[in-house]
């Protein structure tokens, strides 16, 4: 254990690592099922099914994800998921409740009588709405230090927007890359209906961010720092007309490059979740308790690693293999 | 009502609805690979339908079962924070591999399992079928532990007001554990087997002459003929080890107030608490001692053993526990004899010529193991009060702070969803019921493998 140096200082480093990946990893599985929910009204009646159909196979393991970062936030770090997930009580109800309509709808809208159905449509929308919707507002609401201010309501009801906005679009991009003909032509119009949520989110964060706080400030607008974090933006903006280019000139013969908006939504998704993750540290809550501070003990944190060390790698590795035995264009769902 | 006691009937609310899913998903998990194991070793196609018609009861069943035990890993930092705070050295970890061996598993392979069949070889199928059904399994695993350390803490030192670990075997092999594993699993197989048993039947009543119910309803008997004798000893043995550590529990669960031998088995009564004595008691003279020690003279422990020398109640109210008892026990009677009764018809009948009277009972016991699994968890655990970790840690103060209309709003919000899904879910299973009963006058009902003939009737995700 003291091989890295102080336990009590590599391992909540170690953990905080761990969870902020889950995280991230979540927020861009999820973001792009939750994505596809989202678009469900916009669809055909006889593309919903196919919609649905893109994400069948995997949305159940992407929630894991969410099980996974809160249950790394619950178990290396419990006074920081109390203090956390009380203050944010009730978007954390929403969430809740629309996950659950979400996940029941799935199986519902094609197991209930076919009257049933539109209602089940719905109930998956309403459902991939309230979460993502929720999970925006608590983004904004940890931004502006979990405190239940006016302000920062407003704040939080803005990053609520254009999260849900920033999710349409990663999941319009996924459908650019997992449909074809009709449905891929309008899910580029989707993904360019959507892109300025990201982008917007992404403004919305960066421009607050640094007057929360003045410790973000000086870490971003310090030298020589400016210049270390200068290609994050640059990136960024790049990456934003990368995806605009190719939104503009899709489809392509044979399919080329229909890959590309999705690995792009992706890589600014992990960027912007890259600069946050810069600001926040050391600090779990706001401002206010560090990592080091909210760490469980470093013998529990350590039987854990051991686990995660041999469990990770097989868990990433079998989602590959999921992802890979579903390649190419969604095909029907059937259980035979 | 203050926060304390609407946090509890939240949580209590919330893993109760949750429960019932995981309940079905373990042990028919195991039914359905049951199902592809005898398909692959006889080839006839009657195991082949029965895998495609409860292959989407475990579908649905796993949604509801995914989705609602999102909402548990929140609770613990939205309503408990003080568990965490205080035992979370050892929670954690538990927590950890659970999610880390069991979710991740059974998240994934359900993808391949559900949808992947024209995709991968049968082998990869069958595996994928196996690794779900583990999963579940080990999920149950870690849950137990936990739970079970809960109850009989062990391995773990206090410094400052707060445990840390010292011995992990100790931990996870704490005295009820086994004794709370075995007893939950055979739950989910009795739970599991009533279910085929009863939608069989129900099937059979609406005039389904499939080979696949026939043989779905012989499963299910037998099964649950099989079943209830050992849970009904690995039953009693829990009930002696919790005797041994959780002396109150027992004492609620008999409703007995003073300590001391030839103590009566009461069969019912009203506990009334605030006169610390039994209302229109009726009870089998000595059997309680009979059955916890074995011999008339034993002595028995009694309630007010349990009240602090300031008066503070230290035991359990007693009502909700002796009552959850005698429902759990009352369902396993129920179980037993319309198992071993079905057992002797299906001898003398055989399945495809049972009477209706028997198809009723069966129906009507479809889900009698949800009755039964609810009645045991609250009994033990609401056998456990006022301790959240019995001896380390008073529920009182593992609680939030949160206002106590918002916990009643958040509540009633879902009551009213969980209320509802209940409807969906149980009138989801009894549609598709109906509908692959009339699929039967239909003369082909084949499901190729890997071909597209006869699938355009199907629903996507059906």
């Amino acid at each position: 254990m003291d091989m890295f140096g102080d336990p009590a200082v590599w391992l909540p480093w170690t953990f905080a690592a761990l969870m902020g990946l889950s995280i991230l990893i979540y927020v861009v599985l999820d973001g792009f099922d939750l994505g596809v929910g989202l678009l469900m009204p916009l669809a055909g009646e006889d593309e919903k099914d196919r919609l649905v159909a893109s994400i069948g196979p995997f949305w159940d393991a992407n929630e894991t994800w969410l099980v996974l970062a809160v249950g790394l936030l619950l178990v290396a770090f419990p006074p920081a998921h109390g203090i956390i997930l009380t203050a944010l009580y009730l978007p954390v109800f929403v969430m809740l409740v629309g996950l659950i309509l979400r996940g029941v709808s799935f199986e519902m809208r094609a197991k209930a009588p076919i009257t049933q159905k539109r209602m089940w449509n719905s109930a998956f929308f309403a459902g991939s709405l309230m979460a993502s919707l929720s999970q925006g507002f608590m983004l904004g609401m940890y931004i502006m230090g979990l405190t239940w201010k006016l302000p920062n309501i407003a704040f939080a009801t803005l990053t609520a927007v254009f999260l849900t906005v920033g999710y349409s679009f990663i999941g319009a991009a996924w459908l650019i890359w997992k449909t074809e003909d009709q449905l891929q032509r309008r899910a580029i119009r989707w993904a360019k209906g959507g892109i300025w949520g990201l982008v917007m989110g992404i403004v919305a964060i960066s421009v607050a961010t640094p007057f929360v706080s003045t410790r973000i400030f000086d870490k971003w607008f310090s030298l020589p720092e400016i210049f270390y974090l200068a290609p994050l933006p640059i990136l960024s903006g790049a990456l934003v007309a990368f995806v605009w280019w190719q939104l503009s000139r899709l489809p392509l013969q044979n399919d080329r490059w229909s890959w590309t908006p999705f690995a792009a939504a992706i890589a600014l998704f992990s960027l912007a979740y890259g600069g946050m993750a810069y600001s926040f540290y050391p600090y779990i809550v706001p401002e206010k308790i560090t990592i080091y501070d909210a760490a469980s003990a470093p013998e529990s944190l350590f039987i854990i690693l051991i686990g995660t060390l041999f469990v990770l790698p097989a868990i990433l590795g079998y989602t590959m293999l999921s992802y890979y035995i579903f390649r190419g264009k969604a095909t029907a769902l059937r259980y035979n | 009502m203050d926060t304390l006691l609407l946090s509890r009937i939240q949580f209590g609310a919330n893993i109760s609805f949750h429960i019932l899913f995981p309940t079905i998903t373990i042990a028919l998990g195991w039914m359905l690979l049951f199902f592809k194991l005898r398909l692959n070793a006889t080839g006839d196609r009657k195991w082949m339908d029965a895998y495609m018609f409860w292959v989407k009861v475990f579908a649905l069943s796993f949604a509801m079962g995914v989705v609602s035990g999102i909402t548990m890993s929140f609770q613990f930092g939205t309503n408990w924070p003080g568990f965490m705070e205080t035992v979370g050295n050892v929670a954690g970890p538990l927590l950890a591999y659970e999610i880390m061996t069991a979710f991740f598993l059974e998240a994934v392979f359900l993808g391949i399992m559900l949808f992947g069949a024209s995709r991968v070889k049968p082998w990869v199928h069958t595996l994928a079928t196996f690794l779900v059904a583990f999963g579940t399994t080990m999920s149950t695993f870690w849950i137990i532990v936990l739970n079970s350390w809960m109850h009989t803490p062990q391995g773990y030192e206090l410094r400052d007001g707060v445990v840390f670990a010292t011995n992990w075997f100790d931990i996870i092999f704490n005295p009820s554990m086994p004794y709370r594993f075995v007893h939950m699993l055979l739950a989910s197989g009795l739970t599991v087997a009533f279910l085929i048993a009863g939608i069989s039947a129900l099937r059979m009543l609406w005039g389904d002459k499939g080979e696949d119910v026939k043989s779905a309803l012989r499963v299910g008997i037998i099964a649950a003929a099989a079943l209830i004798p050992i849970q009904i000893l690995a039953g009693d043995m829990h009930g002696l080890n919790t005797l041994e550590h959780q002396p109150a529990k027992i004492a609620a669960m008999e409703g007995n107030w003073e300590t001391g031998p030839n103590t009566p088995l009461v069969l019912f009564a009203i506990p009334d608490q605030a006169a610390r004595e039994n209302r229109f008691e009726i009870g089998i003279p000595n059997g309680a001692s009979l059955i916890l020690k074995h011999k008339a003279s034993g002595v028995v422990p009694g309630l007010n053993d349990f009240i602090a020398q300031d008066g503070t109640v230290m035991h359990p109210r007693v009502a909700p526990v002796f009552f959850s008892f005698r429902i759990m026990i009352g369902t396993g009677v129920a179980m037993l004899l319309l198992s071993w009764t079905g057992l002797v018809l299906l001898r003398k009948y055989g399945a495809g010529h049972m009477p209706r009277l028997p198809l009723y009972a069966f129906c009507a016991m479809s889900f009698s193991g949800w009755i039964a699994t609810l009645a045991g968890w609250y009994t033990t655990e609401i056998g456990r009060q006022p301790w959240l970790v019995q001896g380390v840690l008073m529920t009182k103060d593992a609680v939030s702070d949160v206002s106590a209309g918002m916990v009643l709003g958040t509540l009633i919000g879902y009551l009213v969803i969980y209320a509802t899904l209940i409807v969906a879910y149980i009138g989801v299973i009894t549609y598709l019921a109906r509908k692959a009963t009339k699929g039967e006058s239909t003369p082909n009902r084949g499901y190729p493998r890997g071909g597209e003939a006869n699938v355009t009737a199907l629903q996507p995700g059906e």
